[in-house]
């Protein structure tokens, strides 16, 4: 759209998927008749005189043949809204009409405004007590969120951010950690092919202040707080974004369990090592929200015992390489890598990037590594450039030592670990300044 | 059913709009159209998905071959999905048209 504003005709080809997405793109962007062609799913796999005959094939959106599409789209004169495109406000009410509890039930289901569970509905008097969880005024505005880097931002106040915790059943004295969420400008609906989820990690004091659960089941739905400040990120990113649906803003292939909720807390008390906010450079009096954005697999174990060099090479080799893992360890594994000789985490996450290895041929052949690191080796950039380099069966790091996290959660029930796909990407956020 | 429960079931009540502030849409004007292919220089952007180097490699041939008068120029930004200024400027300056493929 940058090259037709600045007067390059543009023709943008997609697979066929993707034609209500990048429709509804194009609207926002104010070129709804921006000239677009389309093939069939999928590219990824297919081989060149396969490619070769979707040229020559039929646009399934356009109805036409795909070369007319896109000689047709740099050619055909323009018309009406092609010279004028579309201007239009879209401004959304603070309150909406008056009606049944009932009936503004099943309108936010059919706005798609929930995930589908029941939700509070978040009159002004519950609005208004959730606002007392914060010293922030109602009209503050706390940040943009957007489901792509290719949507328009969308903006949103400390009040908007309120409602959607009491639709989460959220309890003001949470609301700080909830609107640092809403403030890191990471989404908890990320519109990922992949199926993206955000996973969230609590650390510092606030942890005991709300109730956050560290111990027994604290990954799962075993405490108010947890599950209501999770499950209000997910509806604020949805809402306030401008949407989580499927073709439009949302186009995980599978979708992720993770999205539901995925926000915890770190057992800092029960574990050896320092918290997870202080090894980022943070004071351990700060309380902060670390968010991962990926959350795309689990390898799970227990130890560790005398094998657990083996498990946990064959685990991290399991992993997706793009994705690095975040280690969450019950405080028993921690407590035993201890005895093993890992004084801190640093070490263990040195161990885990000189141990998770993959042939070259492996490695460059996963669909984002291809995709994303490819052409950052290609440019030079290391250590992308010098991976490239190996031969098909040398064994390449498929970490960095960023790209690996440790994270010591659970209730010393069972010496017990997973693997979560932590994300290329980590964003952590101050919780104190939204008190 | 007892009376207080209709009662409930049928007061009305008033709630927040749950959305955030969407931006003002600005209508923008698409870039003049070419009359003809013929002697125009086309960038052809491989966007660098898995695969999409395959697909524009095919595309280009296909040009080629069908339409040997117009001058295929295929580039790659210097990362995915990140703007890359510098080729944009390029395209800018000396391009008659532009094919992005391929987005999935």
């Amino acid at each position: 759209m940058a090259l037709e504003a600045a007067g390059v005709p543009t023709v943008a080809v997609h697979t066929r998927v993707f034609a209500r997405l990048v429709r509804s793109v194009a609207v926002a962007n104010g070129m709804p008749t921006l000239r677009q062609a389309f093939v069939p799913q999928p590219v990824v796999g297919r081989t060149a005189p396969e490619l070769r005959a979707y040229i020559e094939g039929t646009d399934p959106i356009n109805n036409c043949s795909f070369i007319e599409s896109v000689i047709g789209g740099l050619t055909r004169p323009l018309e009406g809204q092609d010279l004028a495109g579309l201007s239009y406000a879209r401004a959304t009410p603070r309150l909406l009409d008056a009606d049944t509890e009932d009936n503004l039930h099943r309108l936010f289901v059919e706005n798609r405004w929930t995930d589908f569970a029941p939700v509070v509905m978040p009159t002004e008097e519950r609005v208004a007590a959730m606002l007392s969880g914060t010293s922030h005024a109602a009209d503050e505005v706390v940040g943009r969120l957007r489901p792509t880097a290719y949507r328009e931002f969308w903006e949103f106040t400390v009040e908007k951010v309120a409602v959607n915790a009491v639709m989460a059943g959220a309890s003001p004295a949470y609301l700080p950690v909830i609107l640092a969420m809403a403030a890191s400008g990471v989404s908890g609906r990320s519109s990922s092919t992949t199926s993206q989820a955000t996973v969230a990690l609590v650390n510092g004091p606030i942890r005991d202040e709300i109730g956050m659960h560290s111990g027994i089941g604290a990954l799962g739905p075993y405490s108010h707080a947890n599950v209501t400040i999770g499950r209000a990120y997910g509806l604020l990113s949805q809402n306030l974004q401008g949407g989580s649906v499927p073709q439009e803003t949302y186009m995980g292939s599978q979708g992720n369990f993770l999205s539901y909720n995925a926000t915890f807390a770190e057992n800092e008390e029960a574990s050896p090592w320092e918290p997870f906010h202080v090894q980022h450079g943070f004071k351990p009096a700060d309380s902060t929200v670390s968010l991962f954005l990926g959350g795309w697999y689990t390898v799970f174990g227990g130890g560790p015992r005398e094998t657990w060099e083996q498990k946990f090479t064959r685990s991290l080799q399991a992993c997706d390489p793009y994705t690095g893992p975040i280690l969450a360890l019950d405080p028993l594994v921690a407590r035993g890598f201890v005895d093993r000789g890992f004084k801190t985490k640093q070490q263990l996450i040195d161990w885990c990037v000189e141990h998770a290895r993959l042939p070259a041929r492996e490695y460059w052949d996963n669909q984002w590594i291809q995709t994303l690191h490819r052409p950052r080796a290609l440019a030079g950039v290391e250590p992308y450039a010098s991976m490239l380099k190996a031969a098909p069966d040398e064994l390449i790091r498929m970490f960095r030592p960023e790209d690996v996290h440790v994270v010591v959660v659970g209730g010393e029930t069972g010496a017990m670990w997973k693997m979560i796909g932590g994300g290329p990407r980590l964003t952590i956020v101050q919780i104190d300044r939204w008190r | 059913m007892q009376a207080t429960d209709i009662d409930a079931m049928s007061r009305t009540i008033r709630v927040h709009d749950p959305r955030g502030y969407p931006p003002e849409i600005i209508g923008k004007q698409l870039a003049p159209r070419l009359e003809n292919l013929d002697g125009k220089a086309i960038y052809l952007v491989d966007c660098l998905f898995d695969n999409s180097d395959v697909f524009v490699e095919q595309l280009r041939s296909w040009f080629g071959e069908h339409l040997p008068g117009t001058e295929i120029r295929t580039v790659r930004p210097k990362e995915s999905w990140v703007d890359d200024p510098e080729l944009r400027a390029r395209v800018e300056a000396d391009g008659d048209a532009a094919i992005l493929a391929v987005g999935l």
